[in-house]
């Protein structure tokens, strides 16, 4: 039996592990993939929002803003691509320009600090980039961006350095409690029991809950469409640049990402299905056409890839962070955006509630930091040399677009939770995210991974399932 | 850190003529970088047949044709590592290599040429929407698969873009015991050869769809299908006409791009159109002593090109080396009226008046034109072709009296007379 | 009267051929006489070259490429195929090394493309 059974390893499920890991637990977390992040954190916008947005007095505000002020410590802790670019809303309409004194009055409201208003000329003068129309902007100095799936690997790997057990391609199919005691049921029959169950399963959040609760929730898959553009473009925006928000969502935005890239997006439309994440011509038209209106010299031949995310909306607009009518059973449901922004604050909340139910003791050995793996690109020269005189597999460079090396490729692949495809290798060292998009390194990085997991290169996944790469020898 | 005169950026066809003309020329310190395990590019994975007719008279399968390159590298002791990846080149001629072997190297070179070819476009250059499972292939990284690590990337394929790799590709798939349900044509055209079309589509009753377009990728976590759609004149899709073609895999063939990314480090300016430098005739850069060859330059559909042009490269690389002073003024070359591009993109004022070859593509298919060079409005050189197509590179010959009335002139045209 | 494309080199001359007398094939369109012979053939017994791989045991890499030395008659492409399907080579593999002698008894070779390196 287990103290603590996590259901779900998206940014939630990783960062409460970590969190709880500072306890003195038996603590192992489910996950449905094959990995972690490969649910709603692997595919959104990765900002961190300032906290203006949300209703006040809402989950989402508290969190967000709590969140927000702890990812410069945490992201030195755990050595993820974070920086706090600022993020600016683009009013384009004279007429609108008194939203953005609401907006600003809610962040206020909401503890943002150091929010201010500026014209449009001033807007240009900070985003040079930007359309003549914008007329006034909202800046909001302390919004940020954050490698989303870096930040929940980060936070895995020092669960595991901290004694979290992650078990994965385990899909919670049964969960029920008796005498104080939870049984958790996977789809391949594997069961376990913990005094405690934390739900963070993301967009199937609604069916774990309704699994054992009597109050019912219904997750509203909402999609979102990206675009990912050249780094070569990488100047055309510093701030995250918002369009004043509407009901479905805070609307089209053009950020930079961690790593120098320009991402376009995200659409909005409600599906009906958990795994519909399919681009359409016409949201990707929609998007970029908007995109145009902030910035009007995005060049379309600077794309690299189009990607779509689901957000877990619920009806009632809000996180569901609690302890459920079931005692011991605890909800984080709903977390869309801020959810990313709002993790670590969440995640320190549910631990703190977790260990006082079960009276945890801290656990002694805890390790608050972790490295990530060197980024061979990232390095002087020097340090570049010192790496291959160590290990001479970082003198093969498998993604050339990116400057990966197989030394990177290979520590990926051997941490734990380590990465089991090529999604996983992609996410961790960035190997074939670059402008060819994995056309030269795909068979290297198969390889890699058949050699590193001792499995036939036809086992190979883009993203496990039924997602294999090749079917076997020509011969 | 280590001095060299020459460096060459890529072991490819482009690098390896590059290479053995510079040491033709007398030129004996030379070391060429190849980011890959063998000297050879993108050849090695090249097999099938149809290479060499204008360099060896004969017609020779991408592995023979670097092999004899690689001879004469050999032969005459040229140094070259493998496995060696540039990572800079700087504005002053420093080149940064990092290599499991070496480590991490720095050259100070005199002179440096950029072969290191191309990439191909992918998924996300053209916009396809829809799923993101396994199963969507560069027409490259299906025929490394293919032809160097012998595994099948799918049994039931659909092909977009009619460019030699995906016509070459769909052969290759049918002759490997896959299905090649269609191959999906953008354009009114094909870019790719038409011995090609016969002999890679036609023979096996491939189908080959012009005007038409992938709309949408099925599939999870496999491919599973993809919708293709007539495009109107305006290449937009005819979505109420879209159909479903069931297949596993979908191979792109979508164009080259060269790969431009040390020259841009470098200071190299490079030109829209082509998307490599842009070049004088002895194929320098606006960098003194860095130089481009190749598909770098420029995408050929000839590897018999590429190590002609690239021959002369090297040739200038060692007169460059050697003291030639590069000349302060350049002469454009205007391309009007159909032409596309041509290389070189400018010529020296100076007074080198030797005979030159001009390389280049037109923007569509024209029937009965004439290839027509003009100085300050004089027509200097006029070549008829019965048709011309953006798929083939079209190729002129000018005489020294001729290049010498061009660097004379305050304006050069290069144009079509339709 | 037939249209038909030279596949013999890149240059994929459009060729009319009048075959209405088998006995007296005649061509025009053709650049070099290579285009006739292709016309021909094309009526008469149809070649093609094939190119393929095949496994190589011992080798630095996994696959050698092979060719017909010369072209063969074009019913015979997938069953020479099927021949090549259990060739396992051992390294060193020279360029030009028979892989297949007289493959279906056409009288041509299938021979190695690639020089292949012990591992």
């Amino acid at each position: 039996m287990k103290d603590i059974i996590i259901i779900g390893g998206g940014i939630i499920g990783c960062s409460i592990a970590r969190e709880l890991s500072r306890f003195s637990a038996d603590i192992l977390l489910l996950e449905k993939g094959n990995d972690v992040s490969v649910g709603t954190t692997k595919a959104n916008s990765g900002i961190v929002h300032g906290g203006h947005d949300a209703y006040p007095n809402s989950k989402k505000a508290y969190y967000n803003v709590k969140g927000n002020a702890m990812f410069d410590q945490l992201s030195k802790e755990l050595d993820f691509p974070f920086r706090r670019n600022g993020s600016m809303v683009l009013c384009f309409n004279e007429d609108l320009k008194c939203g953005l004194n609401d907006l600003l009055a809610r962040g206020e409201q909401n503890g943002v600090k150091g929010l201010y208003i500026v014209d449009g000329d001033k807007a240009r003068e900070m985003e040079p980039h930007l359309s003549k129309s914008v007329v006034a902007a909202l800046v909001i100095p302390s919004g940020g961006i954050v490698s989303p799936y870096e930040m929940a690997v980060a936070y895995a790997e020092n669960a595991c350095t901290n004694g979290v057990e992650f078990r994965f391609l385990s899909e919670v199919t049964g969960l029920k409690k008796e005498d104080g005691i939870f049984t958790v049921t996977c789809a391949d029959g594997y069961t376990e029991q913990a005094k405690v169950v934390v739900n963070a399963a993301g967009l199937f959040a609604d069916e774990i809950n309704n699994l054992i609760c009597e109050r019912k929730y219904q997750v509203q898959p909402r999609k979102g469409d990206y675009m990912l553009m050249d780094k070569s473009v990488g100047y055309l925006a510093d701030h995250t640049l918002f369009q004043q928000p509407t009901k479905m969502g805070k609307g089209i935005l053009v950020t930079p990402t961690t790593h120098g890239n320009i991402l376009v997006g995200p659409t909005a439309t409600d599906k009906l299905d958990k795994d519909d994440v399919n681009t359409t011509i016409e949201e990707l038209g929609e998007a970029f056409a908007k995109a145009l209106v902030s910035v009007p010299t995005l060049n379309k031949r600077t794309i690299i890839t189009q990607f779509s995310g689901l957000r877990a909306h619920i009806p009632e607009n809000d996180f569901v962070v609690e302890e459920s009518e079931v005692e011991g059973f605890y909800n984080c449901l709903g977390i869309e955006s801020p959810g990313l922004s709002a993790a670590p604050a969440i995640a320190v909340e549910v631990a703190g509630w977790v260990a006082e139910k079960l009276a945890l003791k801290a656990n002694a050995n805890f390790v608050a930091t972790r490295k990530a793996i060197p980024q061979f690109s990232h390095l002087s020269n020097i340090d570049r040399q010192k790496l291959i005189d160590q290990n001479p597999l970082y003198g093969n460079i498998v993604c050339r677009c990116e400057v990966v090396t197989e030394g990177e490729i290979v520590e990926s692949i051997r941490r734990k939770p380590g990465a089991v495809d090529l999604d996983g290798v992609k996410r961790r060292t960035r190997a074939g995210m670059g402008r060819c998009q994995a056309g030269f390194c795909t068979p290297r990085i198969m390889e890699i991974i058949a050699r590193e997991l001792n499995l036939p290169l036809e086992e190979v996944t883009k993203r496990g399932g039924a997602s294999q790469v090749v079917f076997g020898r020509t011969k | 850190m280590r001095k060299m005169n020459l460096v060459i950026v890529g072991g490819g066809p482009a690098g390896l003529a590059a290479a053995k003309a510079a040491y033709d020329c007398g030129e004996r310190d030379i070391l060429i970088l190849e980011r890959e395990a063998e000297l050879g590019g993108i050849l090695n994975q090249c097999i099938h047949n149809g290479f060499g007719l204008h360099t060896f008279k004969e017609e020779l399968t991408g592995p023979e044709y670097a092999q004899r390159y690689i001879d004469q590298v050999v032969e005459r002791g040229i140094e070259y590592r493998v496995n060696a990846t540039v990572i800079d080149v700087s504005k002053d001629k420093v080149v940064t290599y990092v290599s499991a072997v070496d480590g991490l190297t720095q050259i100070q070179a005199k002179a440096i040429i950029l072969a290191c070819g191309c990439r191909e476009r992918p998924r996300g250059g053209i916009n396809i929407a829809g799923m993101r499972g396994a199963g969507v292939f560069s027409a490259g990284t299906a025929q490394k698969l293919v032809n160097i690590d012998g595994y099948m990337p799918g049994k039931e394929c659909v092909i977009l873009g009619s460019g030699d790799i995906g016509l070459i590709m769909a052969r290759r798939m049918t002759f490997e015991g896959a299905k090649v349900k269609a191959v999906v044509e953008l354009m009114p055209y094909s870019s790719g050869l038409n011995r090609n079309i016969v002999q890679c589509l036609n023979d096996f009753d491939i189908p080959l769809y012009f005007s038409h377009t992938v709309v949408d990728i099925k599939g999870k976590d496999r491919v599973t299908g993809v919708v293709v759609a007539p495009v109107d004149e305006k290449l937009a899709p005819i979505m109420d006409k879209a159909e479903l073609i069931e297949c596993d895999t979908l191979l792109l063939s979508v164009g080259l791009l060269p790969e431009n990314e040390l020259a841009k480090q470098g200071g190299v300016e490079l030109s829209n159109v082509t998307g490599g430098a842009v070049v004088d005739e002895n194929m320098m850069t606006n960098i003194d002593g860095v130089f481009e060859c190749g598909n770098v330059l420029h995408v050929h559909d000839l590897v018999d090109f590429v190590s002609a042009e690239s021959e002369n490269a090297g040739k200038c690389a060692v007169a460059y080396i050697n003291g030639l002073e590069s000349c302060a003024e350049k002469i454009a070359i205007n391309c009007t009226n159909g032409v596309r591009y041509c290389v070189p993109t400018q010529l020296n004022r100076d007074d080198n008046y030797q005979p030159l070859n001009f390389k280049m593509r037109v923007a569509n298919v024209f029937k009965k034109v004439e290839l027509a060079v003009f100085a300050d409005g004089v027509k200097v050189f006029g070549k008829k072709r019965p048709v011309v197509a953006p798929g083939e590179m079209e190729s002129i010959n000018l005489t020294a009296e001729q290049v010498e009335t061009l660097k004379k002139a305050q304006h050069i045209e290069i144009t079509l007379i339709k | 009267m037939r249209e038909m494309i030279c596949i013999n080199c890149p240059m994929g001359c459009r060729l009319t051929v009048d075959d209405s007398n088998l006995q007296d094939i005649k061509v025009t369109g053709n650049i070099c006489p290579r285009g006739v012979i292709y016309a021909k053939n094309e009526i008469t017994s149809p070649k093609r070259m094939v190119t393929g791989s095949v496994k190589v045991a011992g080798g630095n890499i996994a696959m050698v490429s092979v060719k017909t030395r010369e072209a063969i008659p074009k019913h015979l492409i997938f069953d020479s195929l099927e021949l090549l399907k259990d060739v396992v080579l051992q390294a060193p593999v020279h360029i030009g090394d028979v892989v297949i002698a007289d493959v279906c008894g056409c009288g041509v070779d299938i021979i190695a493309t690639k020089e292949i390196t012990k591992a």
